[in-house]
């Protein structure tokens, strides 16, 4: 199936990725090569053939439940993000994280 | 010095020849005079390195030194090192400070082992020639108007140069391998599951693999004997006893059945890359190894497959880029979808966004079976090949790239060509095998890499063959003549 400028459009979207009209258009010539690399593998007949997630056949190991984990609150949110729109301050108050409102 | 083995180090360490802190400084002084050029390295800590090697001193002269206590390492940007700036190569972590250590970190830290710094490498390690770095390109010690491959192309310039005395990198598609094959150095990517992937930023979770980058075979073996081992945060790392990888070093190669695939020495391998392959089988022969014909029919399935398999898995990890907690936020937007996007849309290069793309693309809605599913039974296929060659041979060789280090520039707007660069790589990542790049030689001043494949945890063997190789040949002591920068004395 070819790809056209709105399916590039509503793809960046689903991946939450902006993307302007001209970047629209030269993704879409370097997908639709990257796409058609990818066909090649509609000529293989792969029928009853289990798919494979992992090389190794494991089972997901469980833990006991304990707790192994400290707060480390205040270490991670030095990594914070700065607020942006003009602020220089970083993105978190009292412990939490700082984002534009969402609840009416 | 600066060209010694890991072990002669070691020892010259142990009888108080050099201490740690001189060695360090020395392998310092060096990237002071050659980083600007080359920028292997991205973050470098004085304060932080030196502090380790005066750790390492005072445990040598307390007598409980490990075999890689005081030696300088550097650490591929990939992994997350507590208090160090880690970015992965890309904008979107460009004022990362990582608040605790990856699992091959504190690996390094507990053998008493130096950080000399941290390496550049293709954005979240998408990309053959580091070009996709936010931080700028590598250049390759040989060439510099060349590409020193990737996406571990700093490490792999750090070891080509002597900037370091052995280095870490990551392996998804052939990113230790094939830039260990265009500087001319040995890498080795394990069997998945060896090594573990926590505090290591993940890019393809069910292919990333970490192993070591470095001048030879056995100093190969002494890293992974600090980088392998069962860690339970990894949910993926597997449950095996502790090995010494230095175990078989010395064994005879006389009767190793030696596989040849008829694919990987067909159209699209470059014939002066070709040449050199075939001297080193003939060495091989000389070795005392048999040679065996095999096939692994599905090798040109390997690339579409991948480029499936590793964006779809790409997209789901990088999902967590949204300018939240940590990474790039957007200076200005309006409401936090406008947040996500943007942040997204600035924080990610071109080539990371593609991946991401082509990923969501596959994973939608209606194209999970014809995309996604069918990549996995593809991939089941391939690694049906190598089941079926590893009943007629020992180990597997071929090139680890097409051709050598090619311009930089050359195939930066083409994805597909570069894509190919990992064609007889990328394979052994799906089936999970192990694979390694050793020098086997050079064609027109530039080395040619050796590929050798092995079957699951055979490095132990894979490492015999090739340190036996580099007991006859001196081609992983070649170090290419660095030009000192004009003004330096």
């Amino acid at each position: 199936m070819a790809l056209s400028i709105e399916d590039i459009k509503k793809i960046a979207h689903l991946a939450r990725i902006e993307i302007s009209e001209n970047d629209a258009t030269a993704t879409l010539t370097k997908l639709t090569g990257i796409l058609g690399l990818i066909e090649q593998m509609q000529a293989v007949n792969t029928e009853g053939i289990v798919p494979m997630s992992h090389s190794q056949d494991v089972v997901q190991r469980l833990r006991e439940d304990v707790v192994t984990k400290t707060n480390q609150r205040e270490a991670f949110q030095k990594a914070a993000p700065l607020l942006g729109n003009g602020s220089i301050q970083q993105a978190v108050d009292s412990g939490l994280y700082l984002v534009p409102k969402v609840i009416e | 010095m600066i060209n010694s083995s890991l072990k002669t180090l070691s020892q010259m360490l142990a009888k108080k020849e050099v201490s740690s802190v001189e060695l360090t400084q020395a392998f310092l002084n060096r990237i002071d005079t050659f980083n600007p050029d080359i920028n292997a390295y991205i973050a470098l800590d004085q304060d932080k390195t030196l502090a380790q090697a005066k750790a390492a001193d005072v445990r040598i002269a307390a007598g409980s030194a490990a075999p890689l206590t005081g030696i300088p390492i550097a650490q591929k940007d990939i992994f997350c090192a507590n208090g160090w700036k880690t970015t992965c190569g890309s904008k979107m972590l460009a004022n990362f400070v990582a608040p605790y250590d990856a699992h091959v970190i504190s690996q390094f830290d507990a053998a008493g082992a130096v950080n000399l710094g941290k390496t550049n490498m293709d954005e979240f390690a998408m990309g053959s020639s580091n070009e996709t770095s936010y931080f700028g390109g590598v250049k390759n010690p040989w060439d510099f108007t060349r590409v020193p491959g990737g996406s571990s192309g700093g490490s792999a310039a750090a070891v080509a140069a002597r900037m370091c005395a052995a280095a870490t990198g990551t392996d998804t598609g052939g990113s230790i391998r094939q830039p260990a094959s265009l500087c001319g150095f040995t890498g080795l990517k394990p069997t998945y599951g060896v090594v573990s992937r926590y505090g290591m930023i993940a890019f393809a979770s069910s292919l990333d693999q970490a192993g070591p980058m470095a001048k030879s075979a056995e100093d190969c073996a002494l890293m992974m004997n600090v980088m392998a081992g069962f860690d339970e945060r990894d949910s993926t790392s597997l449950q095996r006893d502790k090995e010494d990888y230095t175990r078989d070093l010395n064994k005879s190669l006389n009767g190793l059945r030696v596989g040849l695939p008829k694919e990987f020495f067909a159209e699209g391998l470059d014939a002066s890359v070709a040449k050199v392959i075939e001297a080193a089988i003939a060495e091989y022969k000389k070795l005392g190894a048999e040679i065996v014909e095999i096939s692994l029919p599905n090798t040109g399935l390997s690339i579409p497959v991948y480029y499936v398999l590793a964006p779809a898995e790409a997209s789901s990890n990088l999902s967590r880029y949204d300018g939240v907690r940590y990474g790039h936020r957007a200076a200005e937007y309006t409401d936090l979808m406008d947040m996500y996007c943007k942040s997204r849309a600035e924080g990610f290069g071109a080539e990371v966004k593609r991946r991401i793309l082509i990923g969501t693309y596959v994973l939608s809605a209606g194209y999970y079976d014809a995309y996604y599913l069918k990549a996995q039974q593809i991939r089941r296929l391939i690694a049906q090949d190598f089941e079926e060659a590893f009943k007629h041979c020992d180990v597997i060789m071929g090139p680890s790239a097409p051709s050598t280090a090619f311009k930089a520039g050359e195939k930066v707007d083409d994805p597909v060509a570069m894509y190919l660069q990992d064609i007889y790589t990328i394979s052994t990542n799906l089936a999970g095998l192990p694979g390694m790049s050793i020098p086997a030689g050079f064609s027109n001043n530039l080395p040619v890499g050796l590929q050798i494949i092995g079957n699951y945890f055979d490095e132990a063997r894979m490492l015999n063959v090739a340190h036996q190789y580099q007991q006859v040949t001196d081609w992983h002591t070649r170090m290419p003549e660095l030009q000192l920068p004009q003004g330096t004395k």
